[in-house]
């Protein structure tokens, strides 16, 4: 009896942290397009509901009664899998994104550690659904979207080493906490905009959306994809969006905490702060897409491997000496 | 690489100004149409969906000379007469494959009358394929419902014709 009641409050849970995740990954889609048709002067979707806000939820309905085809020489089960590994990856990230003080699903002490695993593995979502294919175009899309995926995490890591160094923790409420005096955004400013480009590169977007490059490979790894399995491709793609616009927040931008200790920010409540910041980024995202062409291959790779990994390893060693020789390392 | 490259590759002085001119455009006025709301102006010479036209007096203007059926490239044109009991030749029959048709506006260019127009209706598509085969009545009906347009724009034309 006691364990039922425990997993039904545990599911309540759950459910409170991924709905409210699953709305925003469909308001996101919208207004993703609405400002990449912005910038170029047009329109976007608005027509259904007020400006167009429900045209994901149209799209979705469209995809679950589109049929799933399963190409013949398809490996079936890894091919059906693919998209399921994908969007679950992508969500089950949530659980230690802390939204306030108290509001958190996992308060486990090495969250960072914890999405960092899992970000990992959501290239495999990307190289099963390729690789399941066996048709050309989805392959060479996986082959590109896992070396990509691969390198950037290099370096996101060792970014997040920076912010690290400055915490003394792996706890993502305390990674918050700790930036009530100053958002890591002022000291580590490279380090943001190295991570900001990264995680696009992460997330395969423009510019770095080689693996699903139109021109060159139909749509990649999704080639072969229809219907629902498509859908959850796309879910997962861009749950994994918000994820990393929630991470850069809360390493480098205050997560849940107000810009300023005054009291009127104190009125807004702590999660529509992460929720504007998430925003914030998220923007940015949409108009760097519209505004970026992509990039060729190898300097993809040159980038990742001899610019963004250097750098942001130069700039671990700064941040240690300087913490070391003002003694302000933080001990837990 | 000279000084000055170096230093905008390092502070993303091309990115930032792209991103810039991406604000100040997204709020500048829209250059799209709003299109199943507002639709753009068709000039009097468009060749949308075919209608065949009517006297003022309710006679149907085709006298079956079979002209756009001989001139249609497609051979979209269907027809049939015979003659009428007061003598006058009208058509039985008035079959337009629309599915065919590749709007080239050589029926109405031909027609001694003023009898088969293409007027300037664009949105007839349709669910199936059967209903694209147009025959005589939806032709006259067509004819019929855009009887004002019709007339306006062979007049608006007519000094080119």
């Amino acid at each position: 009896m006691e364990y039922i009641v425990l997993l039904f409050s545990e599911i309540y849970k759950i459910l409170y942290v991924l709905i409210p995740v699953l709305v925003s990954v469909a308001m996101i889609v919208w207004l993703d397009r609405r400002i990449w048709a912005f910038v170029q002067k047009r329109r976007g979707p608005n027509v259904v509901g007020p400006f167009g806000l429900f045209q994901t939820l149209a799209d979705a309905l469209k995809y679950i009664f589109k049929e799933i085809i399963i190409p013949a020489s398809s490996n079936k089960i890894i091919f059906i899998l693919a998209p399921i590994v994908t969007m679950t990856l992508a969500l089950i990230a949530w659980a230690v994104i802390p939204f306030s003080e108290d509001y958190v699903l996992a308060d486990i002490n090495v969250g960072i550690l914890y999405i960092f695993a899992i970000s990992s593995l959501g290239v495999y979502g990307i190289i099963m659904g390729g690789w399941a294919s066996n048709s050309k175009y989805p392959f060479l899309g996986s082959i590109r979207s896992a070396a990509q995926m691969v390198s950037y995490e290099v370096s996101i890591g060792v970014i997040i080493i920076n912010v690290l160094l400055c915490v003394g923790s792996l706890n993502l409420s305390d990674i918050v906490l700790a930036q009530e005096k100053i958002w890591f955004v002022i000291p580590l400013f490279p380090m943001f905009v190295i991570f900001f480009i990264s995680s696009l590169a992460e997330t395969n977007r423009p510019p770095f959306d080689l693996p699903e490059a139109e021109a060159e490979l139909v749509a990649g790894y999704q080639t072969e994809y229809s219907g629902m399995m498509y859908a959850m491709f796309w879910l997962g793609e861009y749950a994994n969006i918000l994820l990393m616009c929630a991470l850069g927040s809360i390493l480098f931008l205050g997560g849940w905490l107000a810009p300023m200790d005054i009291p009127l920010f104190d009125i807004v409540p702590p999660p529509v702060w992460l929720i504007l910041k998430i925003l914030f980024l998220f923007i940015l995202f949409a108009l760097i897409k519209a505004i970026v062409p992509r990039y060729r291959y190898d300097q993809l790779m040159r980038l990742g491997w001899k610019v963004f990994l250097p750098f942001s390893l130069i700039w671990v060693v700064l941040t240690s000496g300087y913490l070391l020789y003002f003694d302000l390392l933080p001990v837990y | 690489m000279n000084i000055i490259r170096i230093f905008k590759t390092v502070f993303l002085i091309d990115f930032l100004t792209g991103l810039l001119i991406a604000i100040k455009e997204s709020f500048k006025p829209k250059k799209t149409l709003n299109y199943p709301f507002e639709k753009g102006k068709i000039s009097p010479r468009y060749r949308g969906e075919h209608a065949l036209r009517r006297y003022p007096n309710g006679e149907e203007r085709c006298i079956a000379c079979k002209l756009c059926e001989a001139v249609c490239p497609a051979q979209a044109i269907t027809i049939e007469s015979t003659a009428r009991e007061d003598g006058s030749r009208k058509t039985t029959r008035y079959d337009i494959d629309m599915l065919k048709c590749i709007y080239c506006g050589l029926c109405e260019e031909s027609c001694p009358v003023d009898a088969i127009v293409q007027g300037p209706n664009f949105e007839f598509a349709t669910h199936t394929r059967e209903e694209l085969y147009y025959n005589k009545e939806k032709l006259l009906e067509n004819g019929d419902r855009w009887e004002n347009v019709l007339a306006a724009n062979i007049k608006a034309d007519n000094p080119y014709r």
